[in-house]
């Protein structure tokens, strides 16, 4: 009797939970049933977190960085990697072993030698160089610094922990400073070419007829320009008095002038499609307004496609940027970019005998697989209703 | 059985209707013909009563049903509407002002629960939009109607706050049709409500339009290509074959002494609730015909098996043979045609009829 009490309650406690469950997921909101699904792909989950470090990186690229990226230091010039160590004999102590440079008489290549009993301690959170955190606050904490026994010594003078360039700057506070510069410049450009995309692509799809046709014309001639000829002319027809990052800038709205097509491409389609929908159809029989259709029925159903989408024009921008840099047609020395890094790795001599230089292209692959992976998990969750 | 309302004018009374899409080629989109998709269609409907529209799919029955309620513009043709006796509107000339007011006593019910009803919104806003849209501003007002109106289809007010998701395609009609009802109709469009529903579901439904038939004094277009579910819900019932009709008259004499050889081979394909009784059906050879490029006189001609010389030629003149009974058919007067009378009981419970294989499509 008790025993059969008991499993009723527990069939009914099982009945009000799948009820609930039930309940939860029947009124919930579209936004709610794309964040379920999104939080089910582990890959886009993975590359948002990456992601999110990265401009985590962008923000406070100075803290990050040590020393001074465009700080040219004759004596450091291609210097290999120096690796942390974070214990030595007596246990905790993080240090980098110091060097000792020389010009071999035969070959003028500069050779260094570890003086493997000379170490320079290492200190997290430490004093360094004085900036403005987000160009703000003033601050003089980095990730790293060298301690202060060493007498006020900075780091730039004696860490290069993913070495130096030919000319002995920093590579780990250059790939930072790169990394904040690629990240970003190319927002602007992914923000135009969206809103171009949508407000033509809506136009075309839901005017339709003549207006459709030539602005499908259009998009069929843009997309024919072959683009690096044209950026190639564009970079040389600038006016000379033009700074680097007006010049790029120019660049990159020329791109957003041929990124847009895509997009207003896939609204167009779903402005067409929408249009046949029988809600759309029913909406107008309930009397409601053009506006009230278009912002309240159509626009809510690819709203999600345009986040995907946006998403996945990103990458598309900073790869741009990063192989026009390198080509020597977009940001050019003094500026730092993960193109302009690149732009020095170019010759086999560097290949050889300081393969460090080409560091910069890890952190372009992890954030373009990054903006991919998310794009993907992103465009997969944002139609929960499947259609 | 035309004898028309208490009131006299017909509800609705659409005069040689056309809806003619362009066929445009070519990179100037020259237009190099027509899909004739609604032909020079002429009917009625009275206060309260149910017209059917019934043809096989693409004979462009839905397109007469989007025409009424301008959800398509018509390419010719007039729709006289009397919301009230005394106004009459023509649908067809109306401006998008004008028709925002009609459509509050016109609406629609669709045919496929699952595109008809925006995903994003709940059941309050789906059902409330109507409501908001004409002027009901305040929420809790709406709230109210919505609750009374789910009430009303069979439906837990409770709902409200969920999902379309939430719900099965029977449930979902029913949702579309509390929309449809928000504010107070006289005619309904009910293109193929039952069609995209499971049988079992059908009868529910078909119930369901019944019964508010009677309780809010509804008028009905009734859309289908089902004649056995046809049968139990309409008072006439109108049969259209490539964009023109055919034959039209009450439900009885279209059952039992059909006067167009189409109609009798679709009464033909209406399967036989009695297994020891063996059906002559009526398969009808060929295609059907292209709305494009249509066959001269008689667009029924090349598949008729009673079609003579002059079908071939002249285009058969749609008139009343009898008090009634409108039919478009050059030997009208003089063919014998085999109805159901035999066949079928004409007061099945609508329960009884809704058969998987009651597809009405001859020659499957």
């Amino acid at each position: 009797m008790a025993e059969d009490h008991t499993t009723r309650t527990i069939e009914s406690n099982v009945a009000v939970g799948v009820a609930r469950e039930e309940e939860r997921i029947s009124v919930a909101t579209q936004w709610q049933l794309t964040w379920w699904r999104f939080r089910k792909h582990k890959v886009a989950n993975i590359a948002a977190i990456v992601l999110i470090m990265y401009y985590v990186v962008v923000l406070f690229a100075d803290f990050f960085a040590y020393a001074d990226p465009n700080l040219p230091a004759a004596k450091r010039g291609l210097l290999p990697p120096q690796p942390i160590h974070l214990f030595d004999e007596d246990g905790w102590n993080p240090h980098v072993l110091a060097f000792e440079g020389s010009r071999d008489p035969e070959t003028f290549e500069r050779v260094y030698k570890i003086l493997g009993d000379q170490q320079i301690s290492v200190q997290f959170f430490a004093q360094g160089l004085e900036y403005e955190i987000l160009g703000i606050i003033p601050w003089d904490r980095h990730l790293i610094g060298v301690s202060d026994d060493a007498g006020g010594a900075l780091a730039q003078e004696h860490v290069s922990l993913l070495g130096t360039d030919i000319q002995g700057r920093d590579m780990w506070s250059r790939i930072i400073f790169a990394t904040s510069i690629s990240m970003t410049i190319g927002l602007i450009a992914v923000a135009i070419s969206q809103i171009l995309g949508i407000v033509i692509g809506g136009v075309s799809g839901y005017f339709g007829g003549l207006i459709d046709t030539v602005i499908q014309r259009i998009i069929e001639i843009v997309r024919s320009i072959p683009q690096i000829p044209l950026l190639m002319g564009i970079a040389a027809a600038v006016p000379k008095d033009w700074s680097i990052e007006q010049i790029y800038f120019a660049i990159t709205i020329l791109l957003a002038l041929i990124l847009w097509t895509e997009l207003a491409r896939v609204v167009r389609g779903r402005f067409l499609s929408l249009r046949e929908e029988d809600f759309v159809m029913a909406a107008e029989l309930a009397g409601a307004s053009r506006m009230r259709i278009i912002l309240r029925h159509m626009v809510p159903s690819f709203l999600s496609h345009i986040i995907a989408a946006t998403t996945l024009a990103i990458p598309t921008i900073i790869i741009s940027e990063t192989s026009l840099s390198f080509l020597g047609l977009g940001l050019r020395p003094p500026a730092i970019s993960w193109g302009v890094l690149l732009q020095q790795a170019q010759n086999i001599q560097v290949l050889a005998l300081s393969p460090w230089l080409l560091l910069p292209a890890l952190p372009v692959i992890v954030a373009i697989l990054a903006f991919n992976f998310l794009g993907d998990g992103l465009r997969d969750a944002a139609d929960p209703y499947g259609t | 059985m035309t004898v028309e309302g208490p009131s006299g004018h017909p509800l609705l009374e659409v005069k040689r209707l056309k809806s003619y899409f362009p066929i445009r080629k070519g990179f100037m989109r020259r237009e190099v013909g027509a899909v004739r998709a609604v032909d020079d269609v002429s009917f009625h409907i009275d206060r309260g009563e149910t017209l059917s529209l019934v043809g096989e799919s693409g004979c462009g029955k839905t397109t007469t049903a989007r025409c009424i309620l301008r959800a398509i513009d018509p390419t010719d043709g007039q729709i006289l509407f009397r919301p009230t006796e005394d106004k009459v509107f023509d649908v067809a000339q109306s401006t998008r002002r004008e028709l925002r007011r009609l459509r509050r006593d016109m609406q629609m019910i669709f045919q496929d629960p699952f595109s008809s009803l925006n995903p994003r919104f709940t059941l309050l806003e789906i059902v409330g939009e109507p409501l908001l849209v004409n002027g009901m501003r305040s929420g809790r007002e709406r709230q109210e109607r919505v609750e009374e109106l789910l009430r009303l289809v069979g439906m837990r007010p409770e709902y409200m706050r969920r999902f379309p998701h939430a719900f099965s395609g029977g449930q979902r009609q029913r949702i579309g049709i509390a929309r449809a009802l928000a504010l107070n109709p006289r005619l309904v469009v009910a293109d193929e409500p039952v069609s995209a529903l499971d049988v079992s579901v059908q009868a529910q439904i078909l119930n369901l339009l019944l019964d508010l038939q009677q309780k809010l004094g509804l008028t009905y277009l009734f859309v289908a290509h089902d004649l056995s579910v046809v049968k139990h819900l309409s008072d006439r019932v109108a049969v259209m074959y490539v964009g023109r009709l055919v034959e039209m008259t009450d439900r009885e004499r279209l059952f039992n002494s059909p006067r167009h050889p189409y109609t009798e081979a679709l009464l033909s394909s209406v399967p036989e609730p009695d297994p020891r009784r063996r059906s002559q059906r009526i398969v009808l050879e060929g295609e059907v015909a292209n709305p494009a490029a249509p066959p001269s006189g008689c667009y029924f001609h090349p598949r008729c098996r009673y079609a003579q010389d002059v079908c071939r030629t002249d285009t058969p003149v749609w008139e009343e043979v009898t008090e009634g009974h409108w039919v478009a058919c050059h030997r009208a007067k003089e063919l014998e045609l085999a109805g159901v009378r035999d066949r079928l009981p004409m007061n099945t419970a609508a329960g009884n009829s809704t058969n998987p294989a009651t597809n009405a499509t001859p020659a499957a």
